[in-house]
């Protein structure tokens, strides 16, 4: 049963998205939306807990938060893939079950 | 609030700012306008125009001080200080030139 | 009205929630009270004046260039915390350029961002009159 885990929170603010990782399980996909965003860019304190999920899991990060943040996408970490809004939705339709971590 | 212009109907909020501010016309500034008892002359508008360009480049309506400073250097010193912007806009030139223009009530306006 | 020093501590991405817009709203009212006021960007406060925002992908007012006209207002006063930013893989060079113009100098264009260390930041902080963080 493969989840989608959806989060929204700046890894470098709150915990969310660690606990997360944390808790995904291999074949799940992990998707940043809104300020968790943040945490698809290489060379930050979090690069290298994506870096692993990537190991395993699939992420995706959300083109429009990514741009409002100024964030350009060849900033992105080799393996996380952006989504527009009609890649979020194919996201939850694709798999099972989703959870937010608020 | 709601204003007709030109056969179509525009949205105020209870002050008279506009709504949509992308709905902003010439015309709409010129029927805000009239339902005060002013009509827009060059000055006026030299203002207006000002003030549009100023809301397109940072994204806020400017406090007076502000707004006083940047006319006298664009516009020339004598158009520069507020005596001569509350000739033209009696009621505080942030607040009725703003409402004109489109923009919204400029931010510690009240 | 005697003159404090304030201090509005930016902690928090923009966008994601309220409070960038909102402490940019009060700092601009705040400029109407002729204080001596600062900024502090640290850890995702230093998100918000990063250059190059594009909101339409999200369906946001882009809020960042009201950040350009703080000059105008007298508020030129911007530090930046520099561990912040390398945590977050950025550099200086990109943030925008935000500049004030300085009267007193021939209207000679300076930088209103000073990047600072975690101890300068927190000697800086200690230093107000008045902090309010958002």
């Amino acid at each position: 049963m493969a989840m989608l885990h959806i989060v929204n929170k700046s890894p470098f603010e709150r915990n969310a998205f660690e606990s997360c990782l944390n808790h995904a399980s291999a074949g799940d996909s992990i998707l940043m939306i809104e300020d968790a965003a943040v945490g698809a860019i290489t060379k930050t304190a979090f690069a290298a807990k994506v870096e692993a999920a990537l190991q395993d899991k699939s992420v995706y990060v959300l083109s429009g938060d990514l741009a409002a943040r100024g964030l350009s996408e060849d900033r992105i970490i080799s393996g996380v893939e952006t989504v527009d809004y009609a890649g979020f939705v194919d996201l939850t339709v694709s798999n099972e079950t989703t959870q937010s971590w608020l | 609030m709601a204003l007709e212009v030109n056969g179509s109907t525009i949205e105020q909020d209870e002050e008279g700012y506009l709504v949509d501010l992308s709905s902003w016309t010439p015309d709409i500034a010129t029927a805000l306008a009239a339902e005060e008892d002013v009509e827009l002359s060059e000055e006026h508008w030299d203002i207006i125009n000002f003030l549009r360009e100023y809301y397109e480049e940072y994204q806020i309506a400017p406090a007076v001080r502000v707004l006083t400073k940047a006319v006298g250097k664009r516009l020339g010193k004598d158009k520069g200080n507020s005596k001569y912007l509350y000739s033209l806009f009696p009621y505080g030139p942030g607040k009725q030139a703003c409402k004109y223009a489109g923009l919204p009530k400029p931010t510690g306006c009240v | 009205m005697a003159t404090k020093k304030f201090m509005f501590v930016n902690r928090k991405a923009p966008y994601g929630t309220v409070y960038a817009i909102e402490s940019l709203e009060v700092v601009l009212i705040s400029a109407a009270f002729d204080q001596d006021v600062s900024l502090a960007f640290i850890d995702d406060g230093v998100y918000q004046i990063t250059k190059g925002q594009d909101t339409t992908g999200i369906g946001q007012k882009n809020f960042s260039k009201a950040y350009k006209a703080l000059g105008d207002y007298d508020i030129n006063k911007l530090y930046v915390e520099k561990e912040s930013l390398e945590e977050r893989g950025l550099t200086l060079d990109d943030l925008m350029e935000l500049t004030w113009e300085d009267e007193d100098d021939d209207y000679a264009e300076k930088p209103s961002i000073h990047l600072v260390d975690r101890a300068a930041m927190s000697g800086i902080m200690a230093d107000q009159e008045v902090v309010i963080s958002f």
